[in-house]
């Protein structure tokens, strides 16, 4: 029989992370192979394109777009500044001149004698990238960026908001069921990525950006208050380009969900430590989970490109989640995995697994509602 | 060539490749086996014709018949004694489709043209710009650059019409350097299909910084279009340029003995084929994850709509916020926690493979999918327009229409809709498909409803453009799925009197206003109805209060009359739409115990 594999996510104190550190625009790589690297050190550079903003001129002069080139003092590839005049008209006898002045720095691109229009270039818009993770450099991809890897600790979360950010971790609860409140976050918590339990609400994520909070972990969110706090629904997940002044990383899903005591006590371990966070997220092809990662610095980072193991599958005893209702949240391992399918209470047939609840119930999920737990 | 005996078919989609063996048995052409396997786009094994022996292979054991050569280099041709396949061809989807960018000189006219041919051509429009769309210009350029398309058509401008607006279009591609999706160091493939008298001048500014192909106008007189000469072109490209640079295609295009075509390009083919043939108007629908595809083919015009961000799962937060709660609540047989049906929704998005385990799970789906059809519907409806900016005639019928109403999409004249999907397509049971459909696209007068089966209608796309014939005995015997017949008269209902009347052999029916009715009647049962309007403004396809006498035919499903008005208005305040939702649903038998597809 086939290996049954439901791809889970990854929450676990010892694996190795390589990221992948690449510019937009081809560039300057500022690290070699073998090199090792802060989550700081920038490791590679390039400039952007400035903007272009086309304006036609003719029309500003007031002249035929087939004679514009008589009155440009400026050319093609000409640098200009800004507020800069770049044509002019001679007037009639000295008089009613009119001129155009370069509506940003940079240069001129081109200049139409069909439409009138003068492109101005912006000038180009430095761009560099950092390592993110503490680790070793083992792969360099010329011209565009490197790899990073490092032994880590390792936690995946399911959606998140925001981008990457370096800080210490700061647990603000005792215990995985607990809803982190605004009297949960202190100002000692500024600059710091704080752990909560269950649920953070709105008003927790404002008390956070009010004192300083850079980064949030929790195991639910309301999904209607990213409406509220972005000012637009997220219609598809794709996030990270957020600028909410924090990140935010969901580990279970939305609604109020204890986060899985696993994943808090890993959090709660590395509490003190520096971590890096990020919260983009893509659910299609591509996959990116937000995540957390805690470097293990006192390890020598291994300086061999790390192959992944292929996927094993799931096997009876293993760690799994409900991710759908009704047992949306719940937490439980496998208990058999039934090769029949099975006509489920809406009337659909599907291929389920057996799974023990905590709390000692046992129930029949579709698979496909079931995620384990990956360590 | 020799009379064609079999063929062998797949559609390389993003995740999963479909097989299919298309044979001429004694009984005529049939899909007699099918196979799936995994696409192999991508890492690790980045060679899509992996995916395609796979999916080969599992229907070679299935059917004895070989199918694949010997050293794995392809695929078995021709049929020699039931071994081998005569051809084989081929749809695409993977990668994320053909996905390009249009301009044109007015966003309602030319861009429009433009749109409408890449639609056509199968492809997903990233976005379209025009010189009023009141972006600034360099908002355009920056967005250009950003995109990265597959291709980009350039139309703009009628024949001997404006010159400078188009090359001021050229102009800001030629700022904003495009850039392929692919990469691979060549450039981007642009089509020009705009102004003749421009073409010099956009091939001067255009040079060197992509590959330009001219095209004629796709809208040479304000009153005509001319897509043909844009879609071939994009076709062609879509094999040169982006099929080629996809891992493997080279190879799968060898294999293929007609050129492989994008997949929603290929299910145009089957439903224009379907529309001409018959000499009827056909809608078509295919709800995905992430988007749902419109076809609708009405008095021979063709029009293809993507909804890009209208889907089950990826997409399913957009539905919820493009309708609303109160648009999604209004079909939920059921009261429920607002807060908890936003997380739940938001649960759906991004864990997307998620299935309904509950009854009441697998009804707010469906109740979303109702929502996501029609919403994507409404999109289709107001992009299936005549074309704009022609001075038009009009008749004593035109000052009848609704205004602003000038779809060529009428649903009185509809006479077939088609859906796919997986939440059509594998629905638990066949009746609540035909009540999506219903409320989603509120069919008026009297029209037959369907379901593809298994998704075969691209490869049969493809089929049709060699061998028509066996296209259409396929589709019609193992591909769609008759769901049956919807009878609904069009107007507004004065709630609580009688509606129609429903006269025919044992059938004696008055309905009033408001209701639903199932009545048990197979695809090969066939019967003459007399429908009489009971309100003077209702209409059932001969004109207000007047009757009808129409022939109908069953399905797996049934004969569905629907007195509900069209509009379908459904009360917001759960007291009230409870009990009339739970009235419609019990009346259709939608959610009995039962599964598969049996008659209710």
């Amino acid at each position: 029989m086939a290996a049954i594999f439901s791809p889970g996510l990854k929450v676990t104190d010892q694996t190795i992370v390589q990221k992948d550190r690449r510019l937009p625009l081809e560039g300057t790589v500022e690290v070699e192979v073998g090199q090792l690297v802060t989550a700081d050190t920038v490791v590679a550079r390039t400039q952007l394109p400035g903007k272009v903003f086309p304006v036609n001129v003719a029309n500003q002069l007031g002249v035929d777009a087939g004679r514009l080139t008589e009155f440009m003092r400026k050319g093609p590839g000409d640098a200009v500044e800004l507020d800069e005049v770049v044509a002019e008209t001679g007037g009639f006898f000295g008089f009613f001149k009119s001129d155009a002045r370069a509506v940003v720095a940079g240069t001129i691109e081109s200049v139409s004698t069909v439409t009138g229009q003068v492109i101005y270039q912006a000038h180009p818009v430095p761009v560099e990238i950092d390592a993110y993770i503490n680790g070793r450099v083992v792969e360099v991809h010329e011209s565009e960026g490197c790899v990073v890897q490092a032994e880590a600790t390792l936690v995946q979360g399911i959606f998140g908001l925001g981008g990457e950010v370096k800080a210490e971790l700061a647990m603000a609860v005792q215990r995985p069921t607990d809803v982190l409140t605004p009297a949960h976050i202190l100002d000692e918590h500024a600059g710091r990525i704080v752990v909560g339990g269950a649920y953070v609400t709105l008003a927790t994520f404002r008390r956070a950006l009010e004192v300083g909070v850079v980064g949030l972990v929790t195991g639910g969110f309301d999904y209607d208050e990213i409406k509220e706090l972005l000012g637009y629904e997220v219609g598809v997940a794709i996030t990270g380009g957020e600028k909410l002044g924090l990140t935010l990383v969901v580990t279970e899903g939305f609604g109020e969900i204890q986060m899985a005591p696993a994943t808090f006590e890993l959090l709660q371990k590395h509490a003190g430590r520096a971590a890096s966070i990020n919260g983009a997220t893509q659910i299609r092809a591509g996959v990116i989970r937000p995540e957390v990662v805690v470097t293990h610095d006192d390890v020598e980072a291994p300086d061999e490109v790390w192959e992944a193991p292929e996927p094993t599958g799931v096997t009876v005893g293993d760690p799994v989640r409900g991710i759908r209702a009704p047992f949306f949240g719940r937490l439980g391992t496998i208990a058999s995995l039934p090769v029949e399918p099975v006509v489920l209470a809406s009337g659909s047939k599907a291929r389920v697994m057996e799974v023990q609840f905590e709390d000692g119930e046992r129930a029949m999920l579709p698979r496909a509602n079931v995620e384990v737990i990956e360590r | 060539m020799a009379e064609l005996k079999s063929v062998l078919a797949t559609d390389c989609g993003s995740t999963t490749t479909k097989a299919i063996l298309l044979e001429k048995t004694a009984d005529g052409w049939r899909q007699t086996w099918r196979g799936e396997a995994p696409t192999t786009v991508e890492a690790p094994f980045e060679d899509v014709t992996r995916g395609v022996l796979n999916a080969a292979s599992e229907i070679a054991e299935l059917s004895g018949r070989k199918l694949v050569r010997d050293d794995g280099t392809g695929i078995e041709t021709p049929d020699v004694g039931g071994q081998g396949v005569d051809m084989y061809i081929s749809t695409s989807s993977a990668g994320g489709g053909l996905q390009l960018v249009v301009g044109g000189v007015v966003r309602s006219m030319t861009a429009e043209s433009a749109m409408r041919a890449a639609l056509g051509a199968g492809a997903i429009v990233m976005d379209t710009f025009a010189t009023n769309d009141k972006r600034p210009a360099h908002e355009q350029i920056e967005r250009i650059r950003q995109l990265r398309p597959d291709m980009i058509l350039l139309a703009g401008g009628i024949d001997g019409g404006t010159k400078k607006h188009v090359v001021a279009l050229a102009e800001r591609i030629k700022a904003a350097r495009p850039r392929t999706r692919l990469g691979g160091g060549f450039n981007l493939p642009i089509i020009y299909g705009g102004n003749v008298d421009v073409r010099d001048t956009v091939e001067e500014l255009l040079h060197g910084i992509c590959d330009l192909k001219v095209v004629d106008n796709v809208r040479p007189q304000m009153e005509r279009e001319n897509l043909g000469p844009a879609r071939d072109k994009i076709h062609d490209l879509f094999m040169e340029h982006v099929m080629a640079q996809a891992p493997g295609y080279d190879r799968l295009m060898d294999w293929a003995d007609v050129p492989i075509v994008p997949t929603p390009g290929a299910v145009g083919f089957i439903m224009q084929t379907i529309a001409s043939t018959r000499g009827i108007n056909v809608l078509g629908v295919d709800i995905g994850g992430a988007t749902t595809d419109v076809f609708s083919v009405f008095d021979g015009h063709f029009n293809r709509t993507v909804s890009a961000n209208l889907g089950m799962s990826y997409s399913v937060s957009n539905v919820l916020a493009e309708a609303g709660l109160d648009a999604i609540l209004r079909w939920v047989p059921f009261d429920i926690d607002e807060k908890g049906l936003r997380n739940r929704i938001g649960n759906k998005m991004i864990r997307p493979t998620t299935i309904p385990q509950t009854l009441e799970e697998l009804k707010i789906e469906q109740a979303i999918a109702r929502e996501a059809l029609r919403l994507a519907f409404v999109q289709h409806r107001e992009f299936a327009v005549g074309l704009k900016g022609v001075q038009k005639q009009r008749t004593i019928a035109d000052a009848f229409r609704q205004v602003g109403d000038d779809s060529l999409v009428q649903m009185m004249s509809l006479d077939l809709v088609v859906g796919s999907g997986g939440v059509l397509s594998h629905a638990p049971r066949r009746v609540q498909s035909m009540r999506m459909m219903i409320d989603a696209f509120a069919p008026e007068g009297v029209t037959e409803l369907a379901v593809d089966s298994i998704f075969m209608m691209p490869h049969l796309g493809v089929l049709s453009t060699v061998d028509k014939e066996a296209a259409l005995e396929v589709f019609d015997r193992d591909c769609i799925i008759y769901l049956g017949t919807c009878i609904a008269p069009a107007g507004e209902m004065t709630q609580g009197q009688p509606a129609l009347k429903v006269e025919g052999p044992g059938i004696d029916w008055t309905l009033s206003a408001g209701e639903l009715k199932l009545h048990p009647l197979t695809r090969d049962e066939a019967l003459t109805l007399t429908l009489t309007p009971l309100q003077k403004e209702l209409d059932v396809g001969a004109g207000p209060g007047r009757p009808l006498q129409r022939t109908v035919r069953g399905g797996v499903a049934g004969l569905v009359v629907d007195t509900r008005g069209r509009p379908i208005v459904v009360p917001m305040a759960p007291d009230e739409r409870v009990p009339l939702v739970e009235r419609w649903v019990a009346a259709l038998g939608e959610y009995d115990h039962g599964v598969d597809g049996e008659v209710p």
